[in-house]
């Protein structure tokens, strides 16, 4: 007979007293095997494959783009786990909508409903990634985010005064010291109204250098004030460049109309070298200026679990030229875009959009040219380094459109190619190149797990790429994006797999699941639940208003609502449904929404508050109910509102049954009475 | 009553302190959708959850059924069992250092009796548990179910495998007592004189 696995569990309790022989085998968990291992190498498809109720070898996290979200993947099998929102509303579970989490989305402009999510970047200790959390940025209202991992939830979002588009975000110093944000687009700083032919007298960038290391505490530590271009991407040294932070830069021309054009008239851009621990002294030694900017900060209160915003006034601005040996421009062919640092920290290789060769510079180099003022001249106090002086190496012929590169940390750098639409691999030192994959299409960025840090775990690649076209079922004008998993562990790339992805990934991380998996969390603790409306058994449900405004707390258990039927509220009033999912266990979610309210409903995981605002317009009888399909009787979990005419002093009421107790958890309806069987 | 015969019911007394630190008895649900595992743990004094919340979730379960709430607060047993696994401790204890074969003969069939008694009060509440069901109430109603759990071994209820079981104290118990059992072969075997332990 099979005996249920319970079975064995208790009887292994057992053993332990009585050291049965059949203990130790018996008791080992059930080991959740990746099916991959161990089949025909050729064979893309058992390469890919994670049986049911087996687990993903790596989490992979892929920003969203125009969604202005995160989606997790787990890899190989690119099953879409979840959605977390970030800098969108998500009607899917109210985020942005409900009282707790609306204040997540301020900022001085006001509420933002809506942003373009760019670039994960996960926090790091010594240089390799620590599971602590992920940053996401924001472009277009520039901002940057963390989500914590172990809710795997957004909780807290810092705006960025004195930028204008926030590309070159969120990167990360090895000691998780530092975020930084840079300005895509120049723009007056601080704003002014002037002519936008003056560009080159009145635009300016700022490079911002945020502290991050103090989860609820993301402020700016510092701003950089730097000439007119534009700001792309970014990466902090490891290693011997750990300290030094490097931005590429186009439009060096300062066009400010066609750019395409304008802006691609230079054989070379800059890669901008900022030494932020020369920051720091030249700020200690009284160097930097306090400028102006309002900014705002919100972060999830971690006692209420409510979001709350702050407006927060003032930076500390350095100038590159009160600073010296703060930033050194290195001459860059033709408008790089990515720039990333091999493991070793030595080399920094740029992505040259319309260069024919890959460039790679060395730190070394640029180290000594510094000491040998190898200067070729100064911008705004900025010493541009000859590019002989600091370059390493370039990879010829490598293809064309090369954007970004990562590193498999067994000597290897791998190139997307978003014109050729191929990935190219080459080999750090001898610059060769050694495979080519293509890719369909377009690609973007590129991720290898751990791939721009220390300690890359070179097994898989993803492409990210931009067409997606014929790659699926057709399904009209507008499709998803596609990415494509290829395996890197030979000498040649093997392509495994393509799967749809949400909004538009630009950069993606990923880290093997056993970082992350043990430290999620199952739910939140009714008794720690410290939202002011929260209610924690059916007795302390009820109703109340103050003015206009009317208060309605109710629980939701495994199959009803308390209260369940209301009345006394009246046209012209404002309700404010504060509902507790009071069960405490393991994804026993409840929903909620309530007819004609016009705002998304809300879903309750265990534990949590969530309040639901709505304004009845018409008199009449109102049902709300629970949405998300909770247990056997989920299609009775149901309440009625009724709503009065203003004035007709219906009395305020709610049902709340007299047997509930005041105590946490399930509670019986009705006490049984004691039968004899 | 040899010195073997002593040692042995002086372990097995002392070994029944480990019954006021570990449970006695677990019963374990297990379901589909419960991968993680769902079970009570009862002790000498005490039921509680395998799981922080196990309890109440297995409360919140069993109301769709009409079974009464397991409130550990209304089972009087719980405040009656730790007096007498103390006073078993005791009384093995004064035989074995009073060598006396009779104190010995009647410590063990104490001991037979309250395990006798305890199972029996055991099955009388698991009995009360899944027979006495508030039909009136019960939102899911099947005609002759009843929802016993198994006394000791496995059992199905509707999609609940229950399994009962052994706890780690359940088996300080059962190793106390063959020791004990032991000792009485031991001093009935070969009476000796009374020596200092």
């Amino acid at each position: 007979m099979q005996l249920p696995s319970v079975y064995s569990r208790a009887f292994c309790n057992g053993a332990v007293v009585l050291a049965l022989a059949a203990g130790a085998s018996a008791c080992a968990p059930s080991a959740k095997s990746n099916a991959s291992q161990g089949l025909l190498a050729g064979d893309a498809a058992t390469r890919v494959y994670v049986a049911p109720g087996s687990y993903d070898e790596f989490y992979s996290f892929l920003s969203g783009g125009f969604s202005g979200q995160l989606t997790v993947y787990g890899l190989p099998s690119g099953r879409l786990i979840k959605m977390i929102p970030v800098f969108s509303q998500f009607p899917e579970n109210g985020y942005g909508y409900s009282t707790e989490t609306k204040a997540m989305l301020n900022t001085t402009f006001g509420f933002v409903p809506w942003d373009d999510s760019h670039h994960t970047e996960l926090s790091q200790t010594d240089g390799v990634p620590d599971g602590r959390w992920l940053f996401l940025n924001a472009n277009n209202t520039p901002r940057v985010a963390r989500i914590d991992l172990k809710r795997f939830e957004t909780t807290e979002i810092l705006q960025l005064p004195n930028a204008a588009g926030g590309h070159a975000s969120p990167f990360i110093t090895p000691d998780s010291k530092y975020i930084v944000s840079a300005t895509r687009f120049s723009v007056p700083i601080p704003q002014a109204d002037v002519p936008i032919e003056t560009y080159k007298q009145n635009f300016k960038g700022t490079l911002s250098f945020i502290s991050a290391s103090v989860p609820g505490k993301l402020d700016i530590a510092f701003q950089i004030m730097m000439p007119g271009y534009d700001y792309d991407l970014g990466h902090a040294g490891k290693g011997p460049s750990d300290g030094w932070f490097f931005f590429t830069t186009y439009n060096s021309e300062q066009a400010n109309t066609k750019l395409e054009v304008n802006a691609s008239q230079a054989d070379k851009d800059y890669i901008a070298a900022v030494n932020y621990k020369r920051a720091e002294e030249c700020i200690a030694a009284g160097k930097s200026k306090k400028f102006g900017g309002t900014y705002v900060h919100n972060y999830v209160d971690p006692g209420s679990q409510v979001a709350k915003s702050e407006t927060k006034t003032g930076v500390t601005m350095l100038y590159p030229a009160d600073c010296e040996g703060l930033v050194y421009y290195l001459p860059t062919p033709k408008s790089p875009h990515g720039v990333d640092i091999d493991p070793s920290g030595e080399y920094i290789v740029a992505g040259g959009k319309l260069a024919t060769v890959i460039p790679v510079h060395s730190f070394s180099k640029m180290q000594k040219a510094i000491a040998d003022k190898q200067f070729e001249k100064s911008i705004d106090g900025i010493p541009v380094l000859k590019y002989e002086a600091v370059i390493a190496g370039e990879v010829q012929k490598p293809g064309l459109g090369p954007l970004h590169t990562e590193f498999d940390g067994r000597g290897n750098a791998y190139t997307s190619m978003f014109i050729s639409s191929e990935i190219v691999k080459w080999k750090l030192g001898t610059w060769e190149v050694l495979d080519r994959m293509p890719v369909y299409y377009a690609v973007g960025h590129l991720m290898i797990p751990g791939g721009d840090t220390r300690k890359p775990w070179g097994k898989y690649l993803v492409a990210l790429n931009k067409i997606t076209k014929d790659r699926y079922l057709p399904v009209g004008p507008e499709m998803s994006r596609s990415a494509q998993l290829i395996d890197i562990s030979g000498d040649k790339m093997k392509m495994l797999l393509d799967f749809p992805t949400t909004g538009e990934p630009h950069y993606a991380n990923a880290v093997p699941a056993s970082l992350l998996q043990a430290n999620a969390i199952k739910f939140d603790k009714l008794a720690e639940n410290q939202n002011p409306y929260a209610t924690k058994s059916e007795a302390e449900g009820g109703i109340a208003r103050t003015g206009k405004r009317v208060d309605v707390k109710l629980i939701a258990i495994r199959s009803h609502f308390a209260p369940d039927n209301l009345e006394g509220i009246e046209v012209g009033d404002t309700v404010y449904f504060h509902v507790t999912n009071i069960e405490q266990d393991w994804n026993i979610g409840h929903g909620f929404a309530v007819f004609g309210a016009t705002t998304s409903g809300v879903i309750l995981p265990p534990g949590a508050t969530r309040t639901l605002t709505w304004i009845p317009q018409s008199v009449g009888i109102y049902p709300f109910y629970c949405t998300d399909f909770c247990s056997a009787l989920h299609q009775e979990m149901q309440g009625y509102a009724r709503v009065s005419a203003p004035g007709s002093h219906v009395p305020l009421s709610a049902n709340i049954s007299k047997a509930a107790k005041t105590q946490s958890g399930r509670l019986p309806e009705t006490p049984p009475a004691p039968q004899k069987p | 009553m040899s010195r073997a015969a002593r040692w042995l019911t002086a372990i097995a007394s002392i070994a029944l302190l480990g019954l006021f630190l570990v449970p006695i008895w677990r019963i374990e649900l297990a379901a589909p959708q419960y991968p993680e595992g769902l079970g009570m743990r009862i002790g000498i004094s005490s039921i509680r959850g395998v799981k922080p919340n196990d309890l109440d979730n297995i409360n919140g379960l069993n109301h769709y059924i009409g079974m009464k709430h397991i409130s550990p607060s209304t089972i009087p047993e719980l405040r009656i069992i730790p007096w007498v696994v103390g006073g078993l401790i005791v009384f093995g204890l004064v035989a074995a250092v009073t060598a006396s074969r009779k104190a010995l003969y009647v410590w063990l069939g104490s001991f037979a009796l309250a395990g006798a008694v305890g199972f029996a009060d055991f099955w009388r509440w698991e009995f009360d548990y899944g027979h006495n069901i508030d039909y009136a109430h019960a939102i899911i109603k099947i005609p002759g179910m009843n929802y016993q759990p198994p006394l000791i071994g496995v059992k199905q209820l509707l999609n609940f495998t229950a399994v009962s079981w052994p706890d780690v104290g359940g088996w300080i118990a059962l190793v106390a007592f063959l020791l004990g059992a032991v000792a009485v072969v031991i001093a009935w075997r070969s009476p000796a004189p009374v020596r200092a332990l």
